[in-house]
């Protein structure tokens, strides 16, 4: 290494100036309402017949998460799955029509970010004074102030952290515990680790997590097409042919700046000054570039002030931008819409077809069959019973579609399960196999509620004699 | 994003290192928050090695400062932290042992009548013994409990030497069986022998010769074979001698389903009775406790074929 350089490159700190626009107040709405439902959701009571009294409550050790009148199973973990193609979609719909509004709008680090600076500008001050106080020396004002940031900041990611822990158990009870010191170790670390990351990222971190860590914004670029939307400077407007200019004799009207070929852009820098991530838009499109259009409400300032119309920066699409129309359907736009839909309607089918009792049917292979002294032969099976409902069943066992097979129980004559319960039943079946029939033969089991509660389940077996 | 700075933002620091000229190695150094995190791992690393078993040293390790407390037989004892006591801990005071617990004592405290109809201890009994079976029981009857044909039963028919009610099944597993059919080499000839495997097999309706087999039946439940004394006059067997009943047309000690003629059939069976047999299963009253016998008996007359 040559010359003593620095083996890392520190980050330069970015002091943003606060902007007002319907941007930023649509911005500050959608933050409100995401740390209300964040924050508030593990407090929401919720009346069930069975279970905990909160609204959403994820219980890992008996594996049974709550979504209000929904009660998810661990076995029901595929609708995860459905749930992430979903998202994943979405994203990818969302994306291709509007560009980075996830980003600007909905993420956690964008969010949380924009409470920090929040907080920042509210103890040290806009702009200039913020830039002041990072180049002034320590000293009791500097310290008081940078302390009472760094203070305020980790409260709030404390209470992130506290606030996560929450869905995790009843609520009240595990708020009260954990100041007492009473509550389980899992949910310390855990409180720990997002108070730690929550203060890193949206503290120290910020625009870098953007930059370097997020995935998503590596390849949102490639969902995007040349009628996206994004958001951009209107190069031709803002520079006209002599490029931008400040506003000085001369160039006071925009008739006068036109005539002299100078474009809309006064060179105020405020565009840049509001950029949470430090880029300047007048570059173009960059990977930077969060879309969080603070620097379209900066410079629409700027134009009303100026008396000049909107829109020198603003949301169009590289179409529009090269003088086309922007247009909306498109086939990926259609496709990705049509695959949202059908997913989501996949997944709310799955959800509302679930069956009240989840059964599970493993037939014994070891041996598969024996014969009994009567002739016939004999299969048995365990069958996992999981009432999945919100009532007491009480169970009984049929089998159907293997003429003239007996079904053996043993001595049970009672299976009863409480909501959530889970239990292996052992059956037996015994049937007088023609000879030269088919092995496997297949049959159901059917499984009623013996106060008919339930629709008739039907779970699929086989049963095997050679 | 550092696109602030004041350097030129196209202009990357160099090295130093000019080649050809104009070729240049450009330096692009980490951001500080990578370098800091991997400092981070390296001091984890080190306070992981002073808290847990880390470093081999010759045959011994490093044991690390954590420690673990369990109990064996009663007695308190603690450890360097390792996953084994981690687990022996977990064993006795985690959440799943202590249930199991619960529903052991439970289980332990009805009787077989209620177990049986009971589908919550069946369902715990099918769990727990799967376990036991197959420590001690399927080394010989397999882990399904199907045995091997010639060698150990089928605990999954209802074909019992020694009888299948819950109270036989326990017998059984407490004291072990010995079972004994002498051999007829000198009390037999080869074709007395033949005629008695005809009758036994005429017994399960296979084709045999009829004057061969009414000679069997003669030799049979006549004192010069005296098969009747311990299988019955009719050939249903004696629980209580470990005979099995020979109508069923289970076959646990010779393959009569799988052989390929009427001959080697009739040979299968004539050879048998002209050897004989002694088969034992241990007991188990000293290795297993009450309460595991009970399971494994639960267990067993569930297979199948309890009666
Ligand atoms: S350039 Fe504009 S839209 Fe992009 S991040 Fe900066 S302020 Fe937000
Ligand atoms: S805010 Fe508008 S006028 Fe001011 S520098 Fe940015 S683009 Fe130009």
């Amino acid at each position: 290494m040559a010359q003593g350089q620095p083996i890392y490159e520190a980050r330069i700190p970015i002091h943003p100036r606060s902007v007002k626009g319907r941007f930023r107040n649509l911005k500050t709405g959608i933050l409100l309402l995401a740390y209300g439902v964040f924050f508030g959701l593990p407090w929401l009571r919720w009346d069930r017949e069975y279970g905990p009294s909160q609204a959403v409550l994820f219980d890992i050790p008996n594996r049974q998460f709550f979504l209000f009148d929904l009660v998810v199973y661990a076995q029901d973990i595929f609708w995860l799955a459905g749930f992430l193609v979903v998202a994943a979609l979405l994203l990818f719909f969302v994306t291709g029509v509007l560009g980075r509004v996830f980003c600007g709008y909905f993420c956690f680090q964008t969010l949380w970010t924009d409470v920090f600076m929040y907080l920042e500008r509210k103890i040290q001050g806009e702009r200039p004074a913020r830039l002041r106080l990072s180049k002034q020396p320590w000293n009791v004002e500097k310290l008081w102030k940078l302390g009472a940031t760094h203070l305020s900041w980790l409260l709030v990611a404390f209470a992130t952290g506290l606030g996560f822990v929450l869905y995790w158990a009843d609520a009240p009870t595990l708020a009260r515990d954990f100041f007492s010191g009473d509550a389980r170790f899992a949910a310390y670390v855990t409180a720990g680790l997002l108070t730690a990351t929550t203060y890193t990222f949206a503290g120290l971190a910020r625009e870098q997590v953007c930059t370097f860590i997020c995935p998503y914004a590596r390849f949102q670029s490639v969902m995007f097409d040349r009628d996206t939307l994004i958001v951009s400077y209107d190069q031709n407007r803002g520079e006209g042919s002599a490029g931008r200019a400040k506003v000085k004799a001369g160039l006071k009207t925009r008739e006068g700046r036109q005539a002299a070929g100078v474009g809309d852009c006064i060179d105020c820098g405020y565009c840049v000054q509001v950029c949470p991530t430090g880029i300047d838009i007048r570059d173009g499109l960059q990977v930077s570039c969060i879309h969080c259009a603070l620097c379209i409400d900066a410079c629409d300032t700027i134009m009303d002030k100026q008396g000049w119309p909107r829109g020198l920066i603003g949301y169009s699409s590289e179409r529009e931008l090269e003088g086309g129309k922007t247009r909306w359907l498109k086939g990926k736009t259609l496709g990705y819409g049509a695959a949202v839909l059908v997913v989501v309607g996949a997944l709310v089918f799955s959800i509302l077809e679930r069956p009240p009792v989840d059964v599970n049917v493993n037939q014994v292979r070891q041996p598969l069959f024996v014969q009994m002294s009567d002739g016939r032969v004999q299969n048995s099976y365990e069958l996992r019973l999981n009432n999945v409902s919100d009532q007491k069943l009480d169970f009984t066992l049929d089998i159907d579609g293997l003429e003239g097979a007996t079904l053996d129980l043993g001595q049970v004559e009672q299976i009863r399960l409480e909501p959530g319960q889970r239990l292996t039943v052992l059956a037996r079946i015994r049937h007088d196999v023609e000879a030269g029939a088919d092995s496997p033969l297949r049959f159901y089991f059917v499984i009623r509620d013996r106060e008919g509660r339930i629709d008739p389940v039907e779970a699929d077996a086989r049963f095997s004699h050679r | 994003m550092s696109t602030q700075d004041n350097r030129d933002k196209n202009q990357v620091e160099t090295t130093g290192h000019v080649w050809d000229g104009d070729l240049q190695e450009y330096n692009n150094p980490l951001p500080r928050w990578w370098l800091w995190g991997f400092y981070a791992t390296v001091v984890f690393a080190l306070v992981y090695w002073l808290i847990y078993p880390a470093w081999p040293i010759g045959d011994s390790f490093t044991k690390g400062f954590a420690t673990i407390t369990y109990e064996v037989n009663g007695e308190e004892r603690t450890t360097h932290w390792n996953t084994r006591a981690l687990l022996a801990r977990d064993m006795q005071t985690g959440e799943y042992a202590v249930r199991q617990r619960e529903m052991l004592e439970q289980v332990a405290s009805q009787d077989y009548e209620t177990i049986l109809a009971d589908a919550d201890s069946m369902s715990f009994v099918n769990a727990y013994a799967q376990g036991s079976f197959g420590t001690w029981c399927a080394a010989c009857h397999q882990v399904g409990g199907a045995g091997v044909i010639g060698q150990y039963p089928n605990l999954r028919n209802d074909h019992w030497k020694w009888g299948g009610t819950v109270e036989q099944i326990e017998h059984t597993i407490r004291e072990g069986r010995l079972g004994y059919m002498p051999g007829y080499r000198d009390t037999l000839t080869r074709d007395q022998m033949n005629e008695v495997a005809a009758y036994v097999l005429s017994l399960n309706d296979y084709d045999v010769d009829s004057d061969m087999s009414d000679a069997g039946e003669r030799i049979f439940a006549g004192m010069e074979g005296g098969c009747f004394q311990c299988h019955g006059e009719d050939g249903q067997g004696l629980a209580s001698q470990g005979a099995p009943n020979l109508t069923n047309n289970i076959w646990g000690l010779i393959d009569v389903q799988g052989a390929e003629s009427d001959s080697e059939r009739l040979r299968l069976v004539a050879n048998f009775v002209r050897d004989g047999i002694q088969r034992e299963m241990p007991g188990f009253a000293d290795r297993l406790s009450d309460d595991e016998i009970k399971m494994l008996t639960a267990y067993v007359h569930s297979l199948g074929g309890g009666q």
